[in-house]
């Protein structure tokens, strides 16, 4: 048995819900009562079984939803998806690392077949079955990394690494939390993060980068991030601002639950070999206020965690406008009782 | 946050005399199947189990990112050095097991150049030739320029002039014959990159002069490697791990704190990195600083040391580790 794939958007009608067994493995990222800053990174290694982290790329219930909302995404923008001329290897490198992933991880679902260069890819959730030339771009209807991204939940950043420091120079980008390729494509590793507060002076960056140059090939890393998004929208783009922007005025006591949603982003680094590129899957995870408070300790610990967030944190990450009311609402689920330490259940 | 290192267990099946000075080595998973992709200018870190010392020393993969049935590396036979080369001219044989780390790259082609230009002296051949193999598989445009002491030592010159024929000239210091370094700069089409690898003479020579040419920095690559150096043995305090350690004479610092049972994350060993790099909480001495990571202004402070090539002289040093 494989997994139950849900029939759901995330556009219009909003019909994006966690069923109780993904509510369990969702990955909330406060392992104490407060948040800041810190380079939280640590080995990208398989983990428990029911968890995000069983496999190196996770799959979950919503892939076939979230793979038609990114074909809907790219065919308003085709800029969501670019990779500048050098970076064609290192797509073939993501196309098979993606490709030997999913079939190790789900035989059920996803087969490869290698016969030297000949290839034969089965996704049998989204229907497709191709044989191709690995190597050979016009085997593919796509180039290796739109082709491969277009069947893998979460966003992808390829990073060219060079002179020390890393490039953004290719990627596949449409459900991020407000932030552009098309912007962004060609920058350096200062230059992308120039906005975010506070860090450059706390240093992360240089730390964070000095980090990431080393990642080897084998030993992939991760972090989690977090913001929140008002309905259950995976695209909440800087381009499509007009069509989200004001959602956030649309908070009230009375909807928090269905309405808001914590985001969290698993980011995990790959070294390629190929290439030497670095590849930076960006996984977004929803869980909605009510699916957060079925879990006595998180409900506790997010009320606390978002009243202390200092303010320059609140106001980058968009949550000045509701904040307030949300934690209000999460008051009601914090009786002050202590939490333990680390992220799993009381 | 360590980067560690993975391993991987290798069998020996073949080595092959290059010339008097150069053995070449090829080696295979012992449990069968591919070794990991890599890409040209990657390094593997190999271990020498050297009569209850270990080595663990850098060597550039010379054989095709294309074909990962077997890895080769050459290894030039250095007399005076600490030894790394002396155990693989005379104790490595075919068949015997080792174990080598996952393939790193510090010497990566940059794939934006519409030109490759290769510089190589001597065993610094090494990276172009699985560098010359990625390129010419995706018709890359590159030029090879190798210089070398004599006809005799000219490690895979002829294997490199089968392969490519005039993209590769070889000069020769015996008939002293010498790169026209200024010329070949003032000539490349825009868009062209420099890689260099050899004697850090050699490096300096085209860094510098293709910084009076008015060529960018970044596109100027250079293989840098430090071998440390032996030197005079010294005491440090690891106070971290409230150890006492002796750097022997042939003795790393980085190797004397491993031998001690501590593990620093490490990946090339041979000063450009940064992953070994260590706090000094103390010292009464001076430093003799090998690396090619720390600023000049690091190595003044005294506040840091790569301990994979650098040294000390003087009475104590205590260190974060």
């Amino acid at each position: 048995m494989g997994i139950n794939f849900r029939k759901e958007t995330f556009r219009d009608d909003f019909t994006f819900r966690n069923s109780p067994e993904q509510v369990k493995r969702f990955p909330f990222p406060y392992h104490e009562d407060a948040y800041m800053y810190s380079v939280n990174i640590e080995p990208h290694v398989a983990g428990p079984k029911n968890s995000v982290f069983e496999h190196l790329i996770d799959v979950d219930e919503h892939y076939v939803s979230e793979m038609q909302d990114r074909a809907m995404v790219l065919a308003e923008d085709p800029l969501r998806c670019q990779s500048l001329p050098h970076m064609t290897l290192a797509g073939w490198d993501l196309l098979e690392l993606l490709m030997t992933e999913m079939a190790k991880g789900y035989p059920e679902h996803f087969t490869l077949t290698q016969d030297g260069d000949r290839w034969r890819w089965i996704n049998r959730p989204l229907g497709i079955d191709d044989t191709f030339t690995f190597g050979d771009v016009s085997t593919l209807p796509y180039g290796p990394m739109e082709y491969i991204t277009r069947q893998s939940q979460g966003d992808f950043a390829i990073l060219d690494q060079r002179d020390g420091n890393l490039w953004m120079d290719a990627g596949m980008i449409t459900t991020q939390a407000d932030w552009s390729l098309d912007f962004d494509i060609g920058m350096n590793f200062f230059e992308w993060h120039a906005p975010v507060p506070l860090a450059h002076e706390m240093g992360v960056f240089t730390r964070a980068l000095k980090f990431l140059t080393n990642i080897q090939q084998g030993q992939p890393a991760r972090r989690l991030n977090w913001t929140m998004t008002i309905n259950p929208r995976l695209d909440t783009s800087p381009e499509n601002f007009h069509k989200w922007g004001s959602d956030r005025l649309s908070v009230t006591a009375e909807n928090v639950g269905q309405k808001v949603h914590l985001r969290v982003e698993l980011q995990t680094f790959f070294r390629l070999p190929r290439s030497n590129a670095l590849v930076f899957p960006i996984r977004c995870y929803l869980l909605k206020m009510d699916e957060l408070v079925s879990v006595a300790k998180w409900g506790r610990r997010f009320h606390r965690v978002l009243r202390d967030l200092p303010d320059e944190l609140a106001e980058y990450k968009g949550l000045t406008r509701y904040r307030q009311t949300v934690v209000e609402w999460l008051s009601k689920y914090d009786d002050g009782a202590p939490t333990s330490p680390g992220f799993g259940p009381e | 946050m360590s980067a560690g290192t993975n391993k991987i267990n290798v069998t020996v099946t073949e080595v092959v005399a290059v010339n008097e000075l150069v053995k070449r080595f090829h080696f295979e998973r012992t449990d069968g199947g591919n070794l990991p992709t890599f890409s040209g200018g990657a390094h593997v870190v190999i271990e020498m189990r050297d009569n209850g010392t270990t080595r663990l020393n850098p060597y550039s993969l010379m054989s095709s990112p294309l074909n990962t049935r077997d890895y080769t590396i050459s290894v030039r036979r250095d007399d005076v050095g600490r030894g790394g080369s002396l155990f693989m001219h005379n104790r490595v044989k075919r068949g015997m097991e080792m174990v080598i780390s996952y393939p790193v790259n510090l010497f990566s082609l940059d794939l934006r150049a519409k030109k490759h230009l290769m510089i190589a002296g001597g065993i610094g051949i090494t990276p172009f030739l699985a560098q010359t193999a990625q390129l010419a598989s995706t018709g890359g445009n590159f030029e090879l320029h190798y210089t070398c002491r004599s006809e005799a030592l000219g490690s895979y010159s002829e294997v490199l002039r089968e392969r490519y024929g005039n993209r590769v000239s070889l000069y020769l210091d015996e008939r002293n014959e010498r790169i026209p370094l200024e010329r070949l700069l003032a000539t490349q089409p825009l868009g062209t990159h420099i890689y260099v690898c050899g004697p850090a003479g050699m490096i300096k020579w085209v860094r510098d002069t293709a910084a009076t040419h008015g060529w960018p920095d970044d596109s100027v690559h250079y293989e840098h490697f430090a071998a440390p150096q032996p030197g005079t043995p010294f005491d440090v305090k690891l106070a971290v791990s409230g150890l006492e350690i002796r750097v022997g004479e042939q003795q790393s610092l980085l190797e004397a704190i491993e031998a001690a049972g501590v593990d620093p994350p490490y990946l090339c060993r041979g000063g450009v990195c940064g992953q070994c790099e260590t706090n000094v909480i103390s010292y009464d001495g001076t430093f003799k600083h090998n690396d090619h990571w720390l600023s000049d202004e690091e190595h003044c402070s005294g506040k840091k040391i790569m301990p994979c090539v650098s040294r000390f002289e003087g009475r104590s040093l205590v260190l974060e580790r």
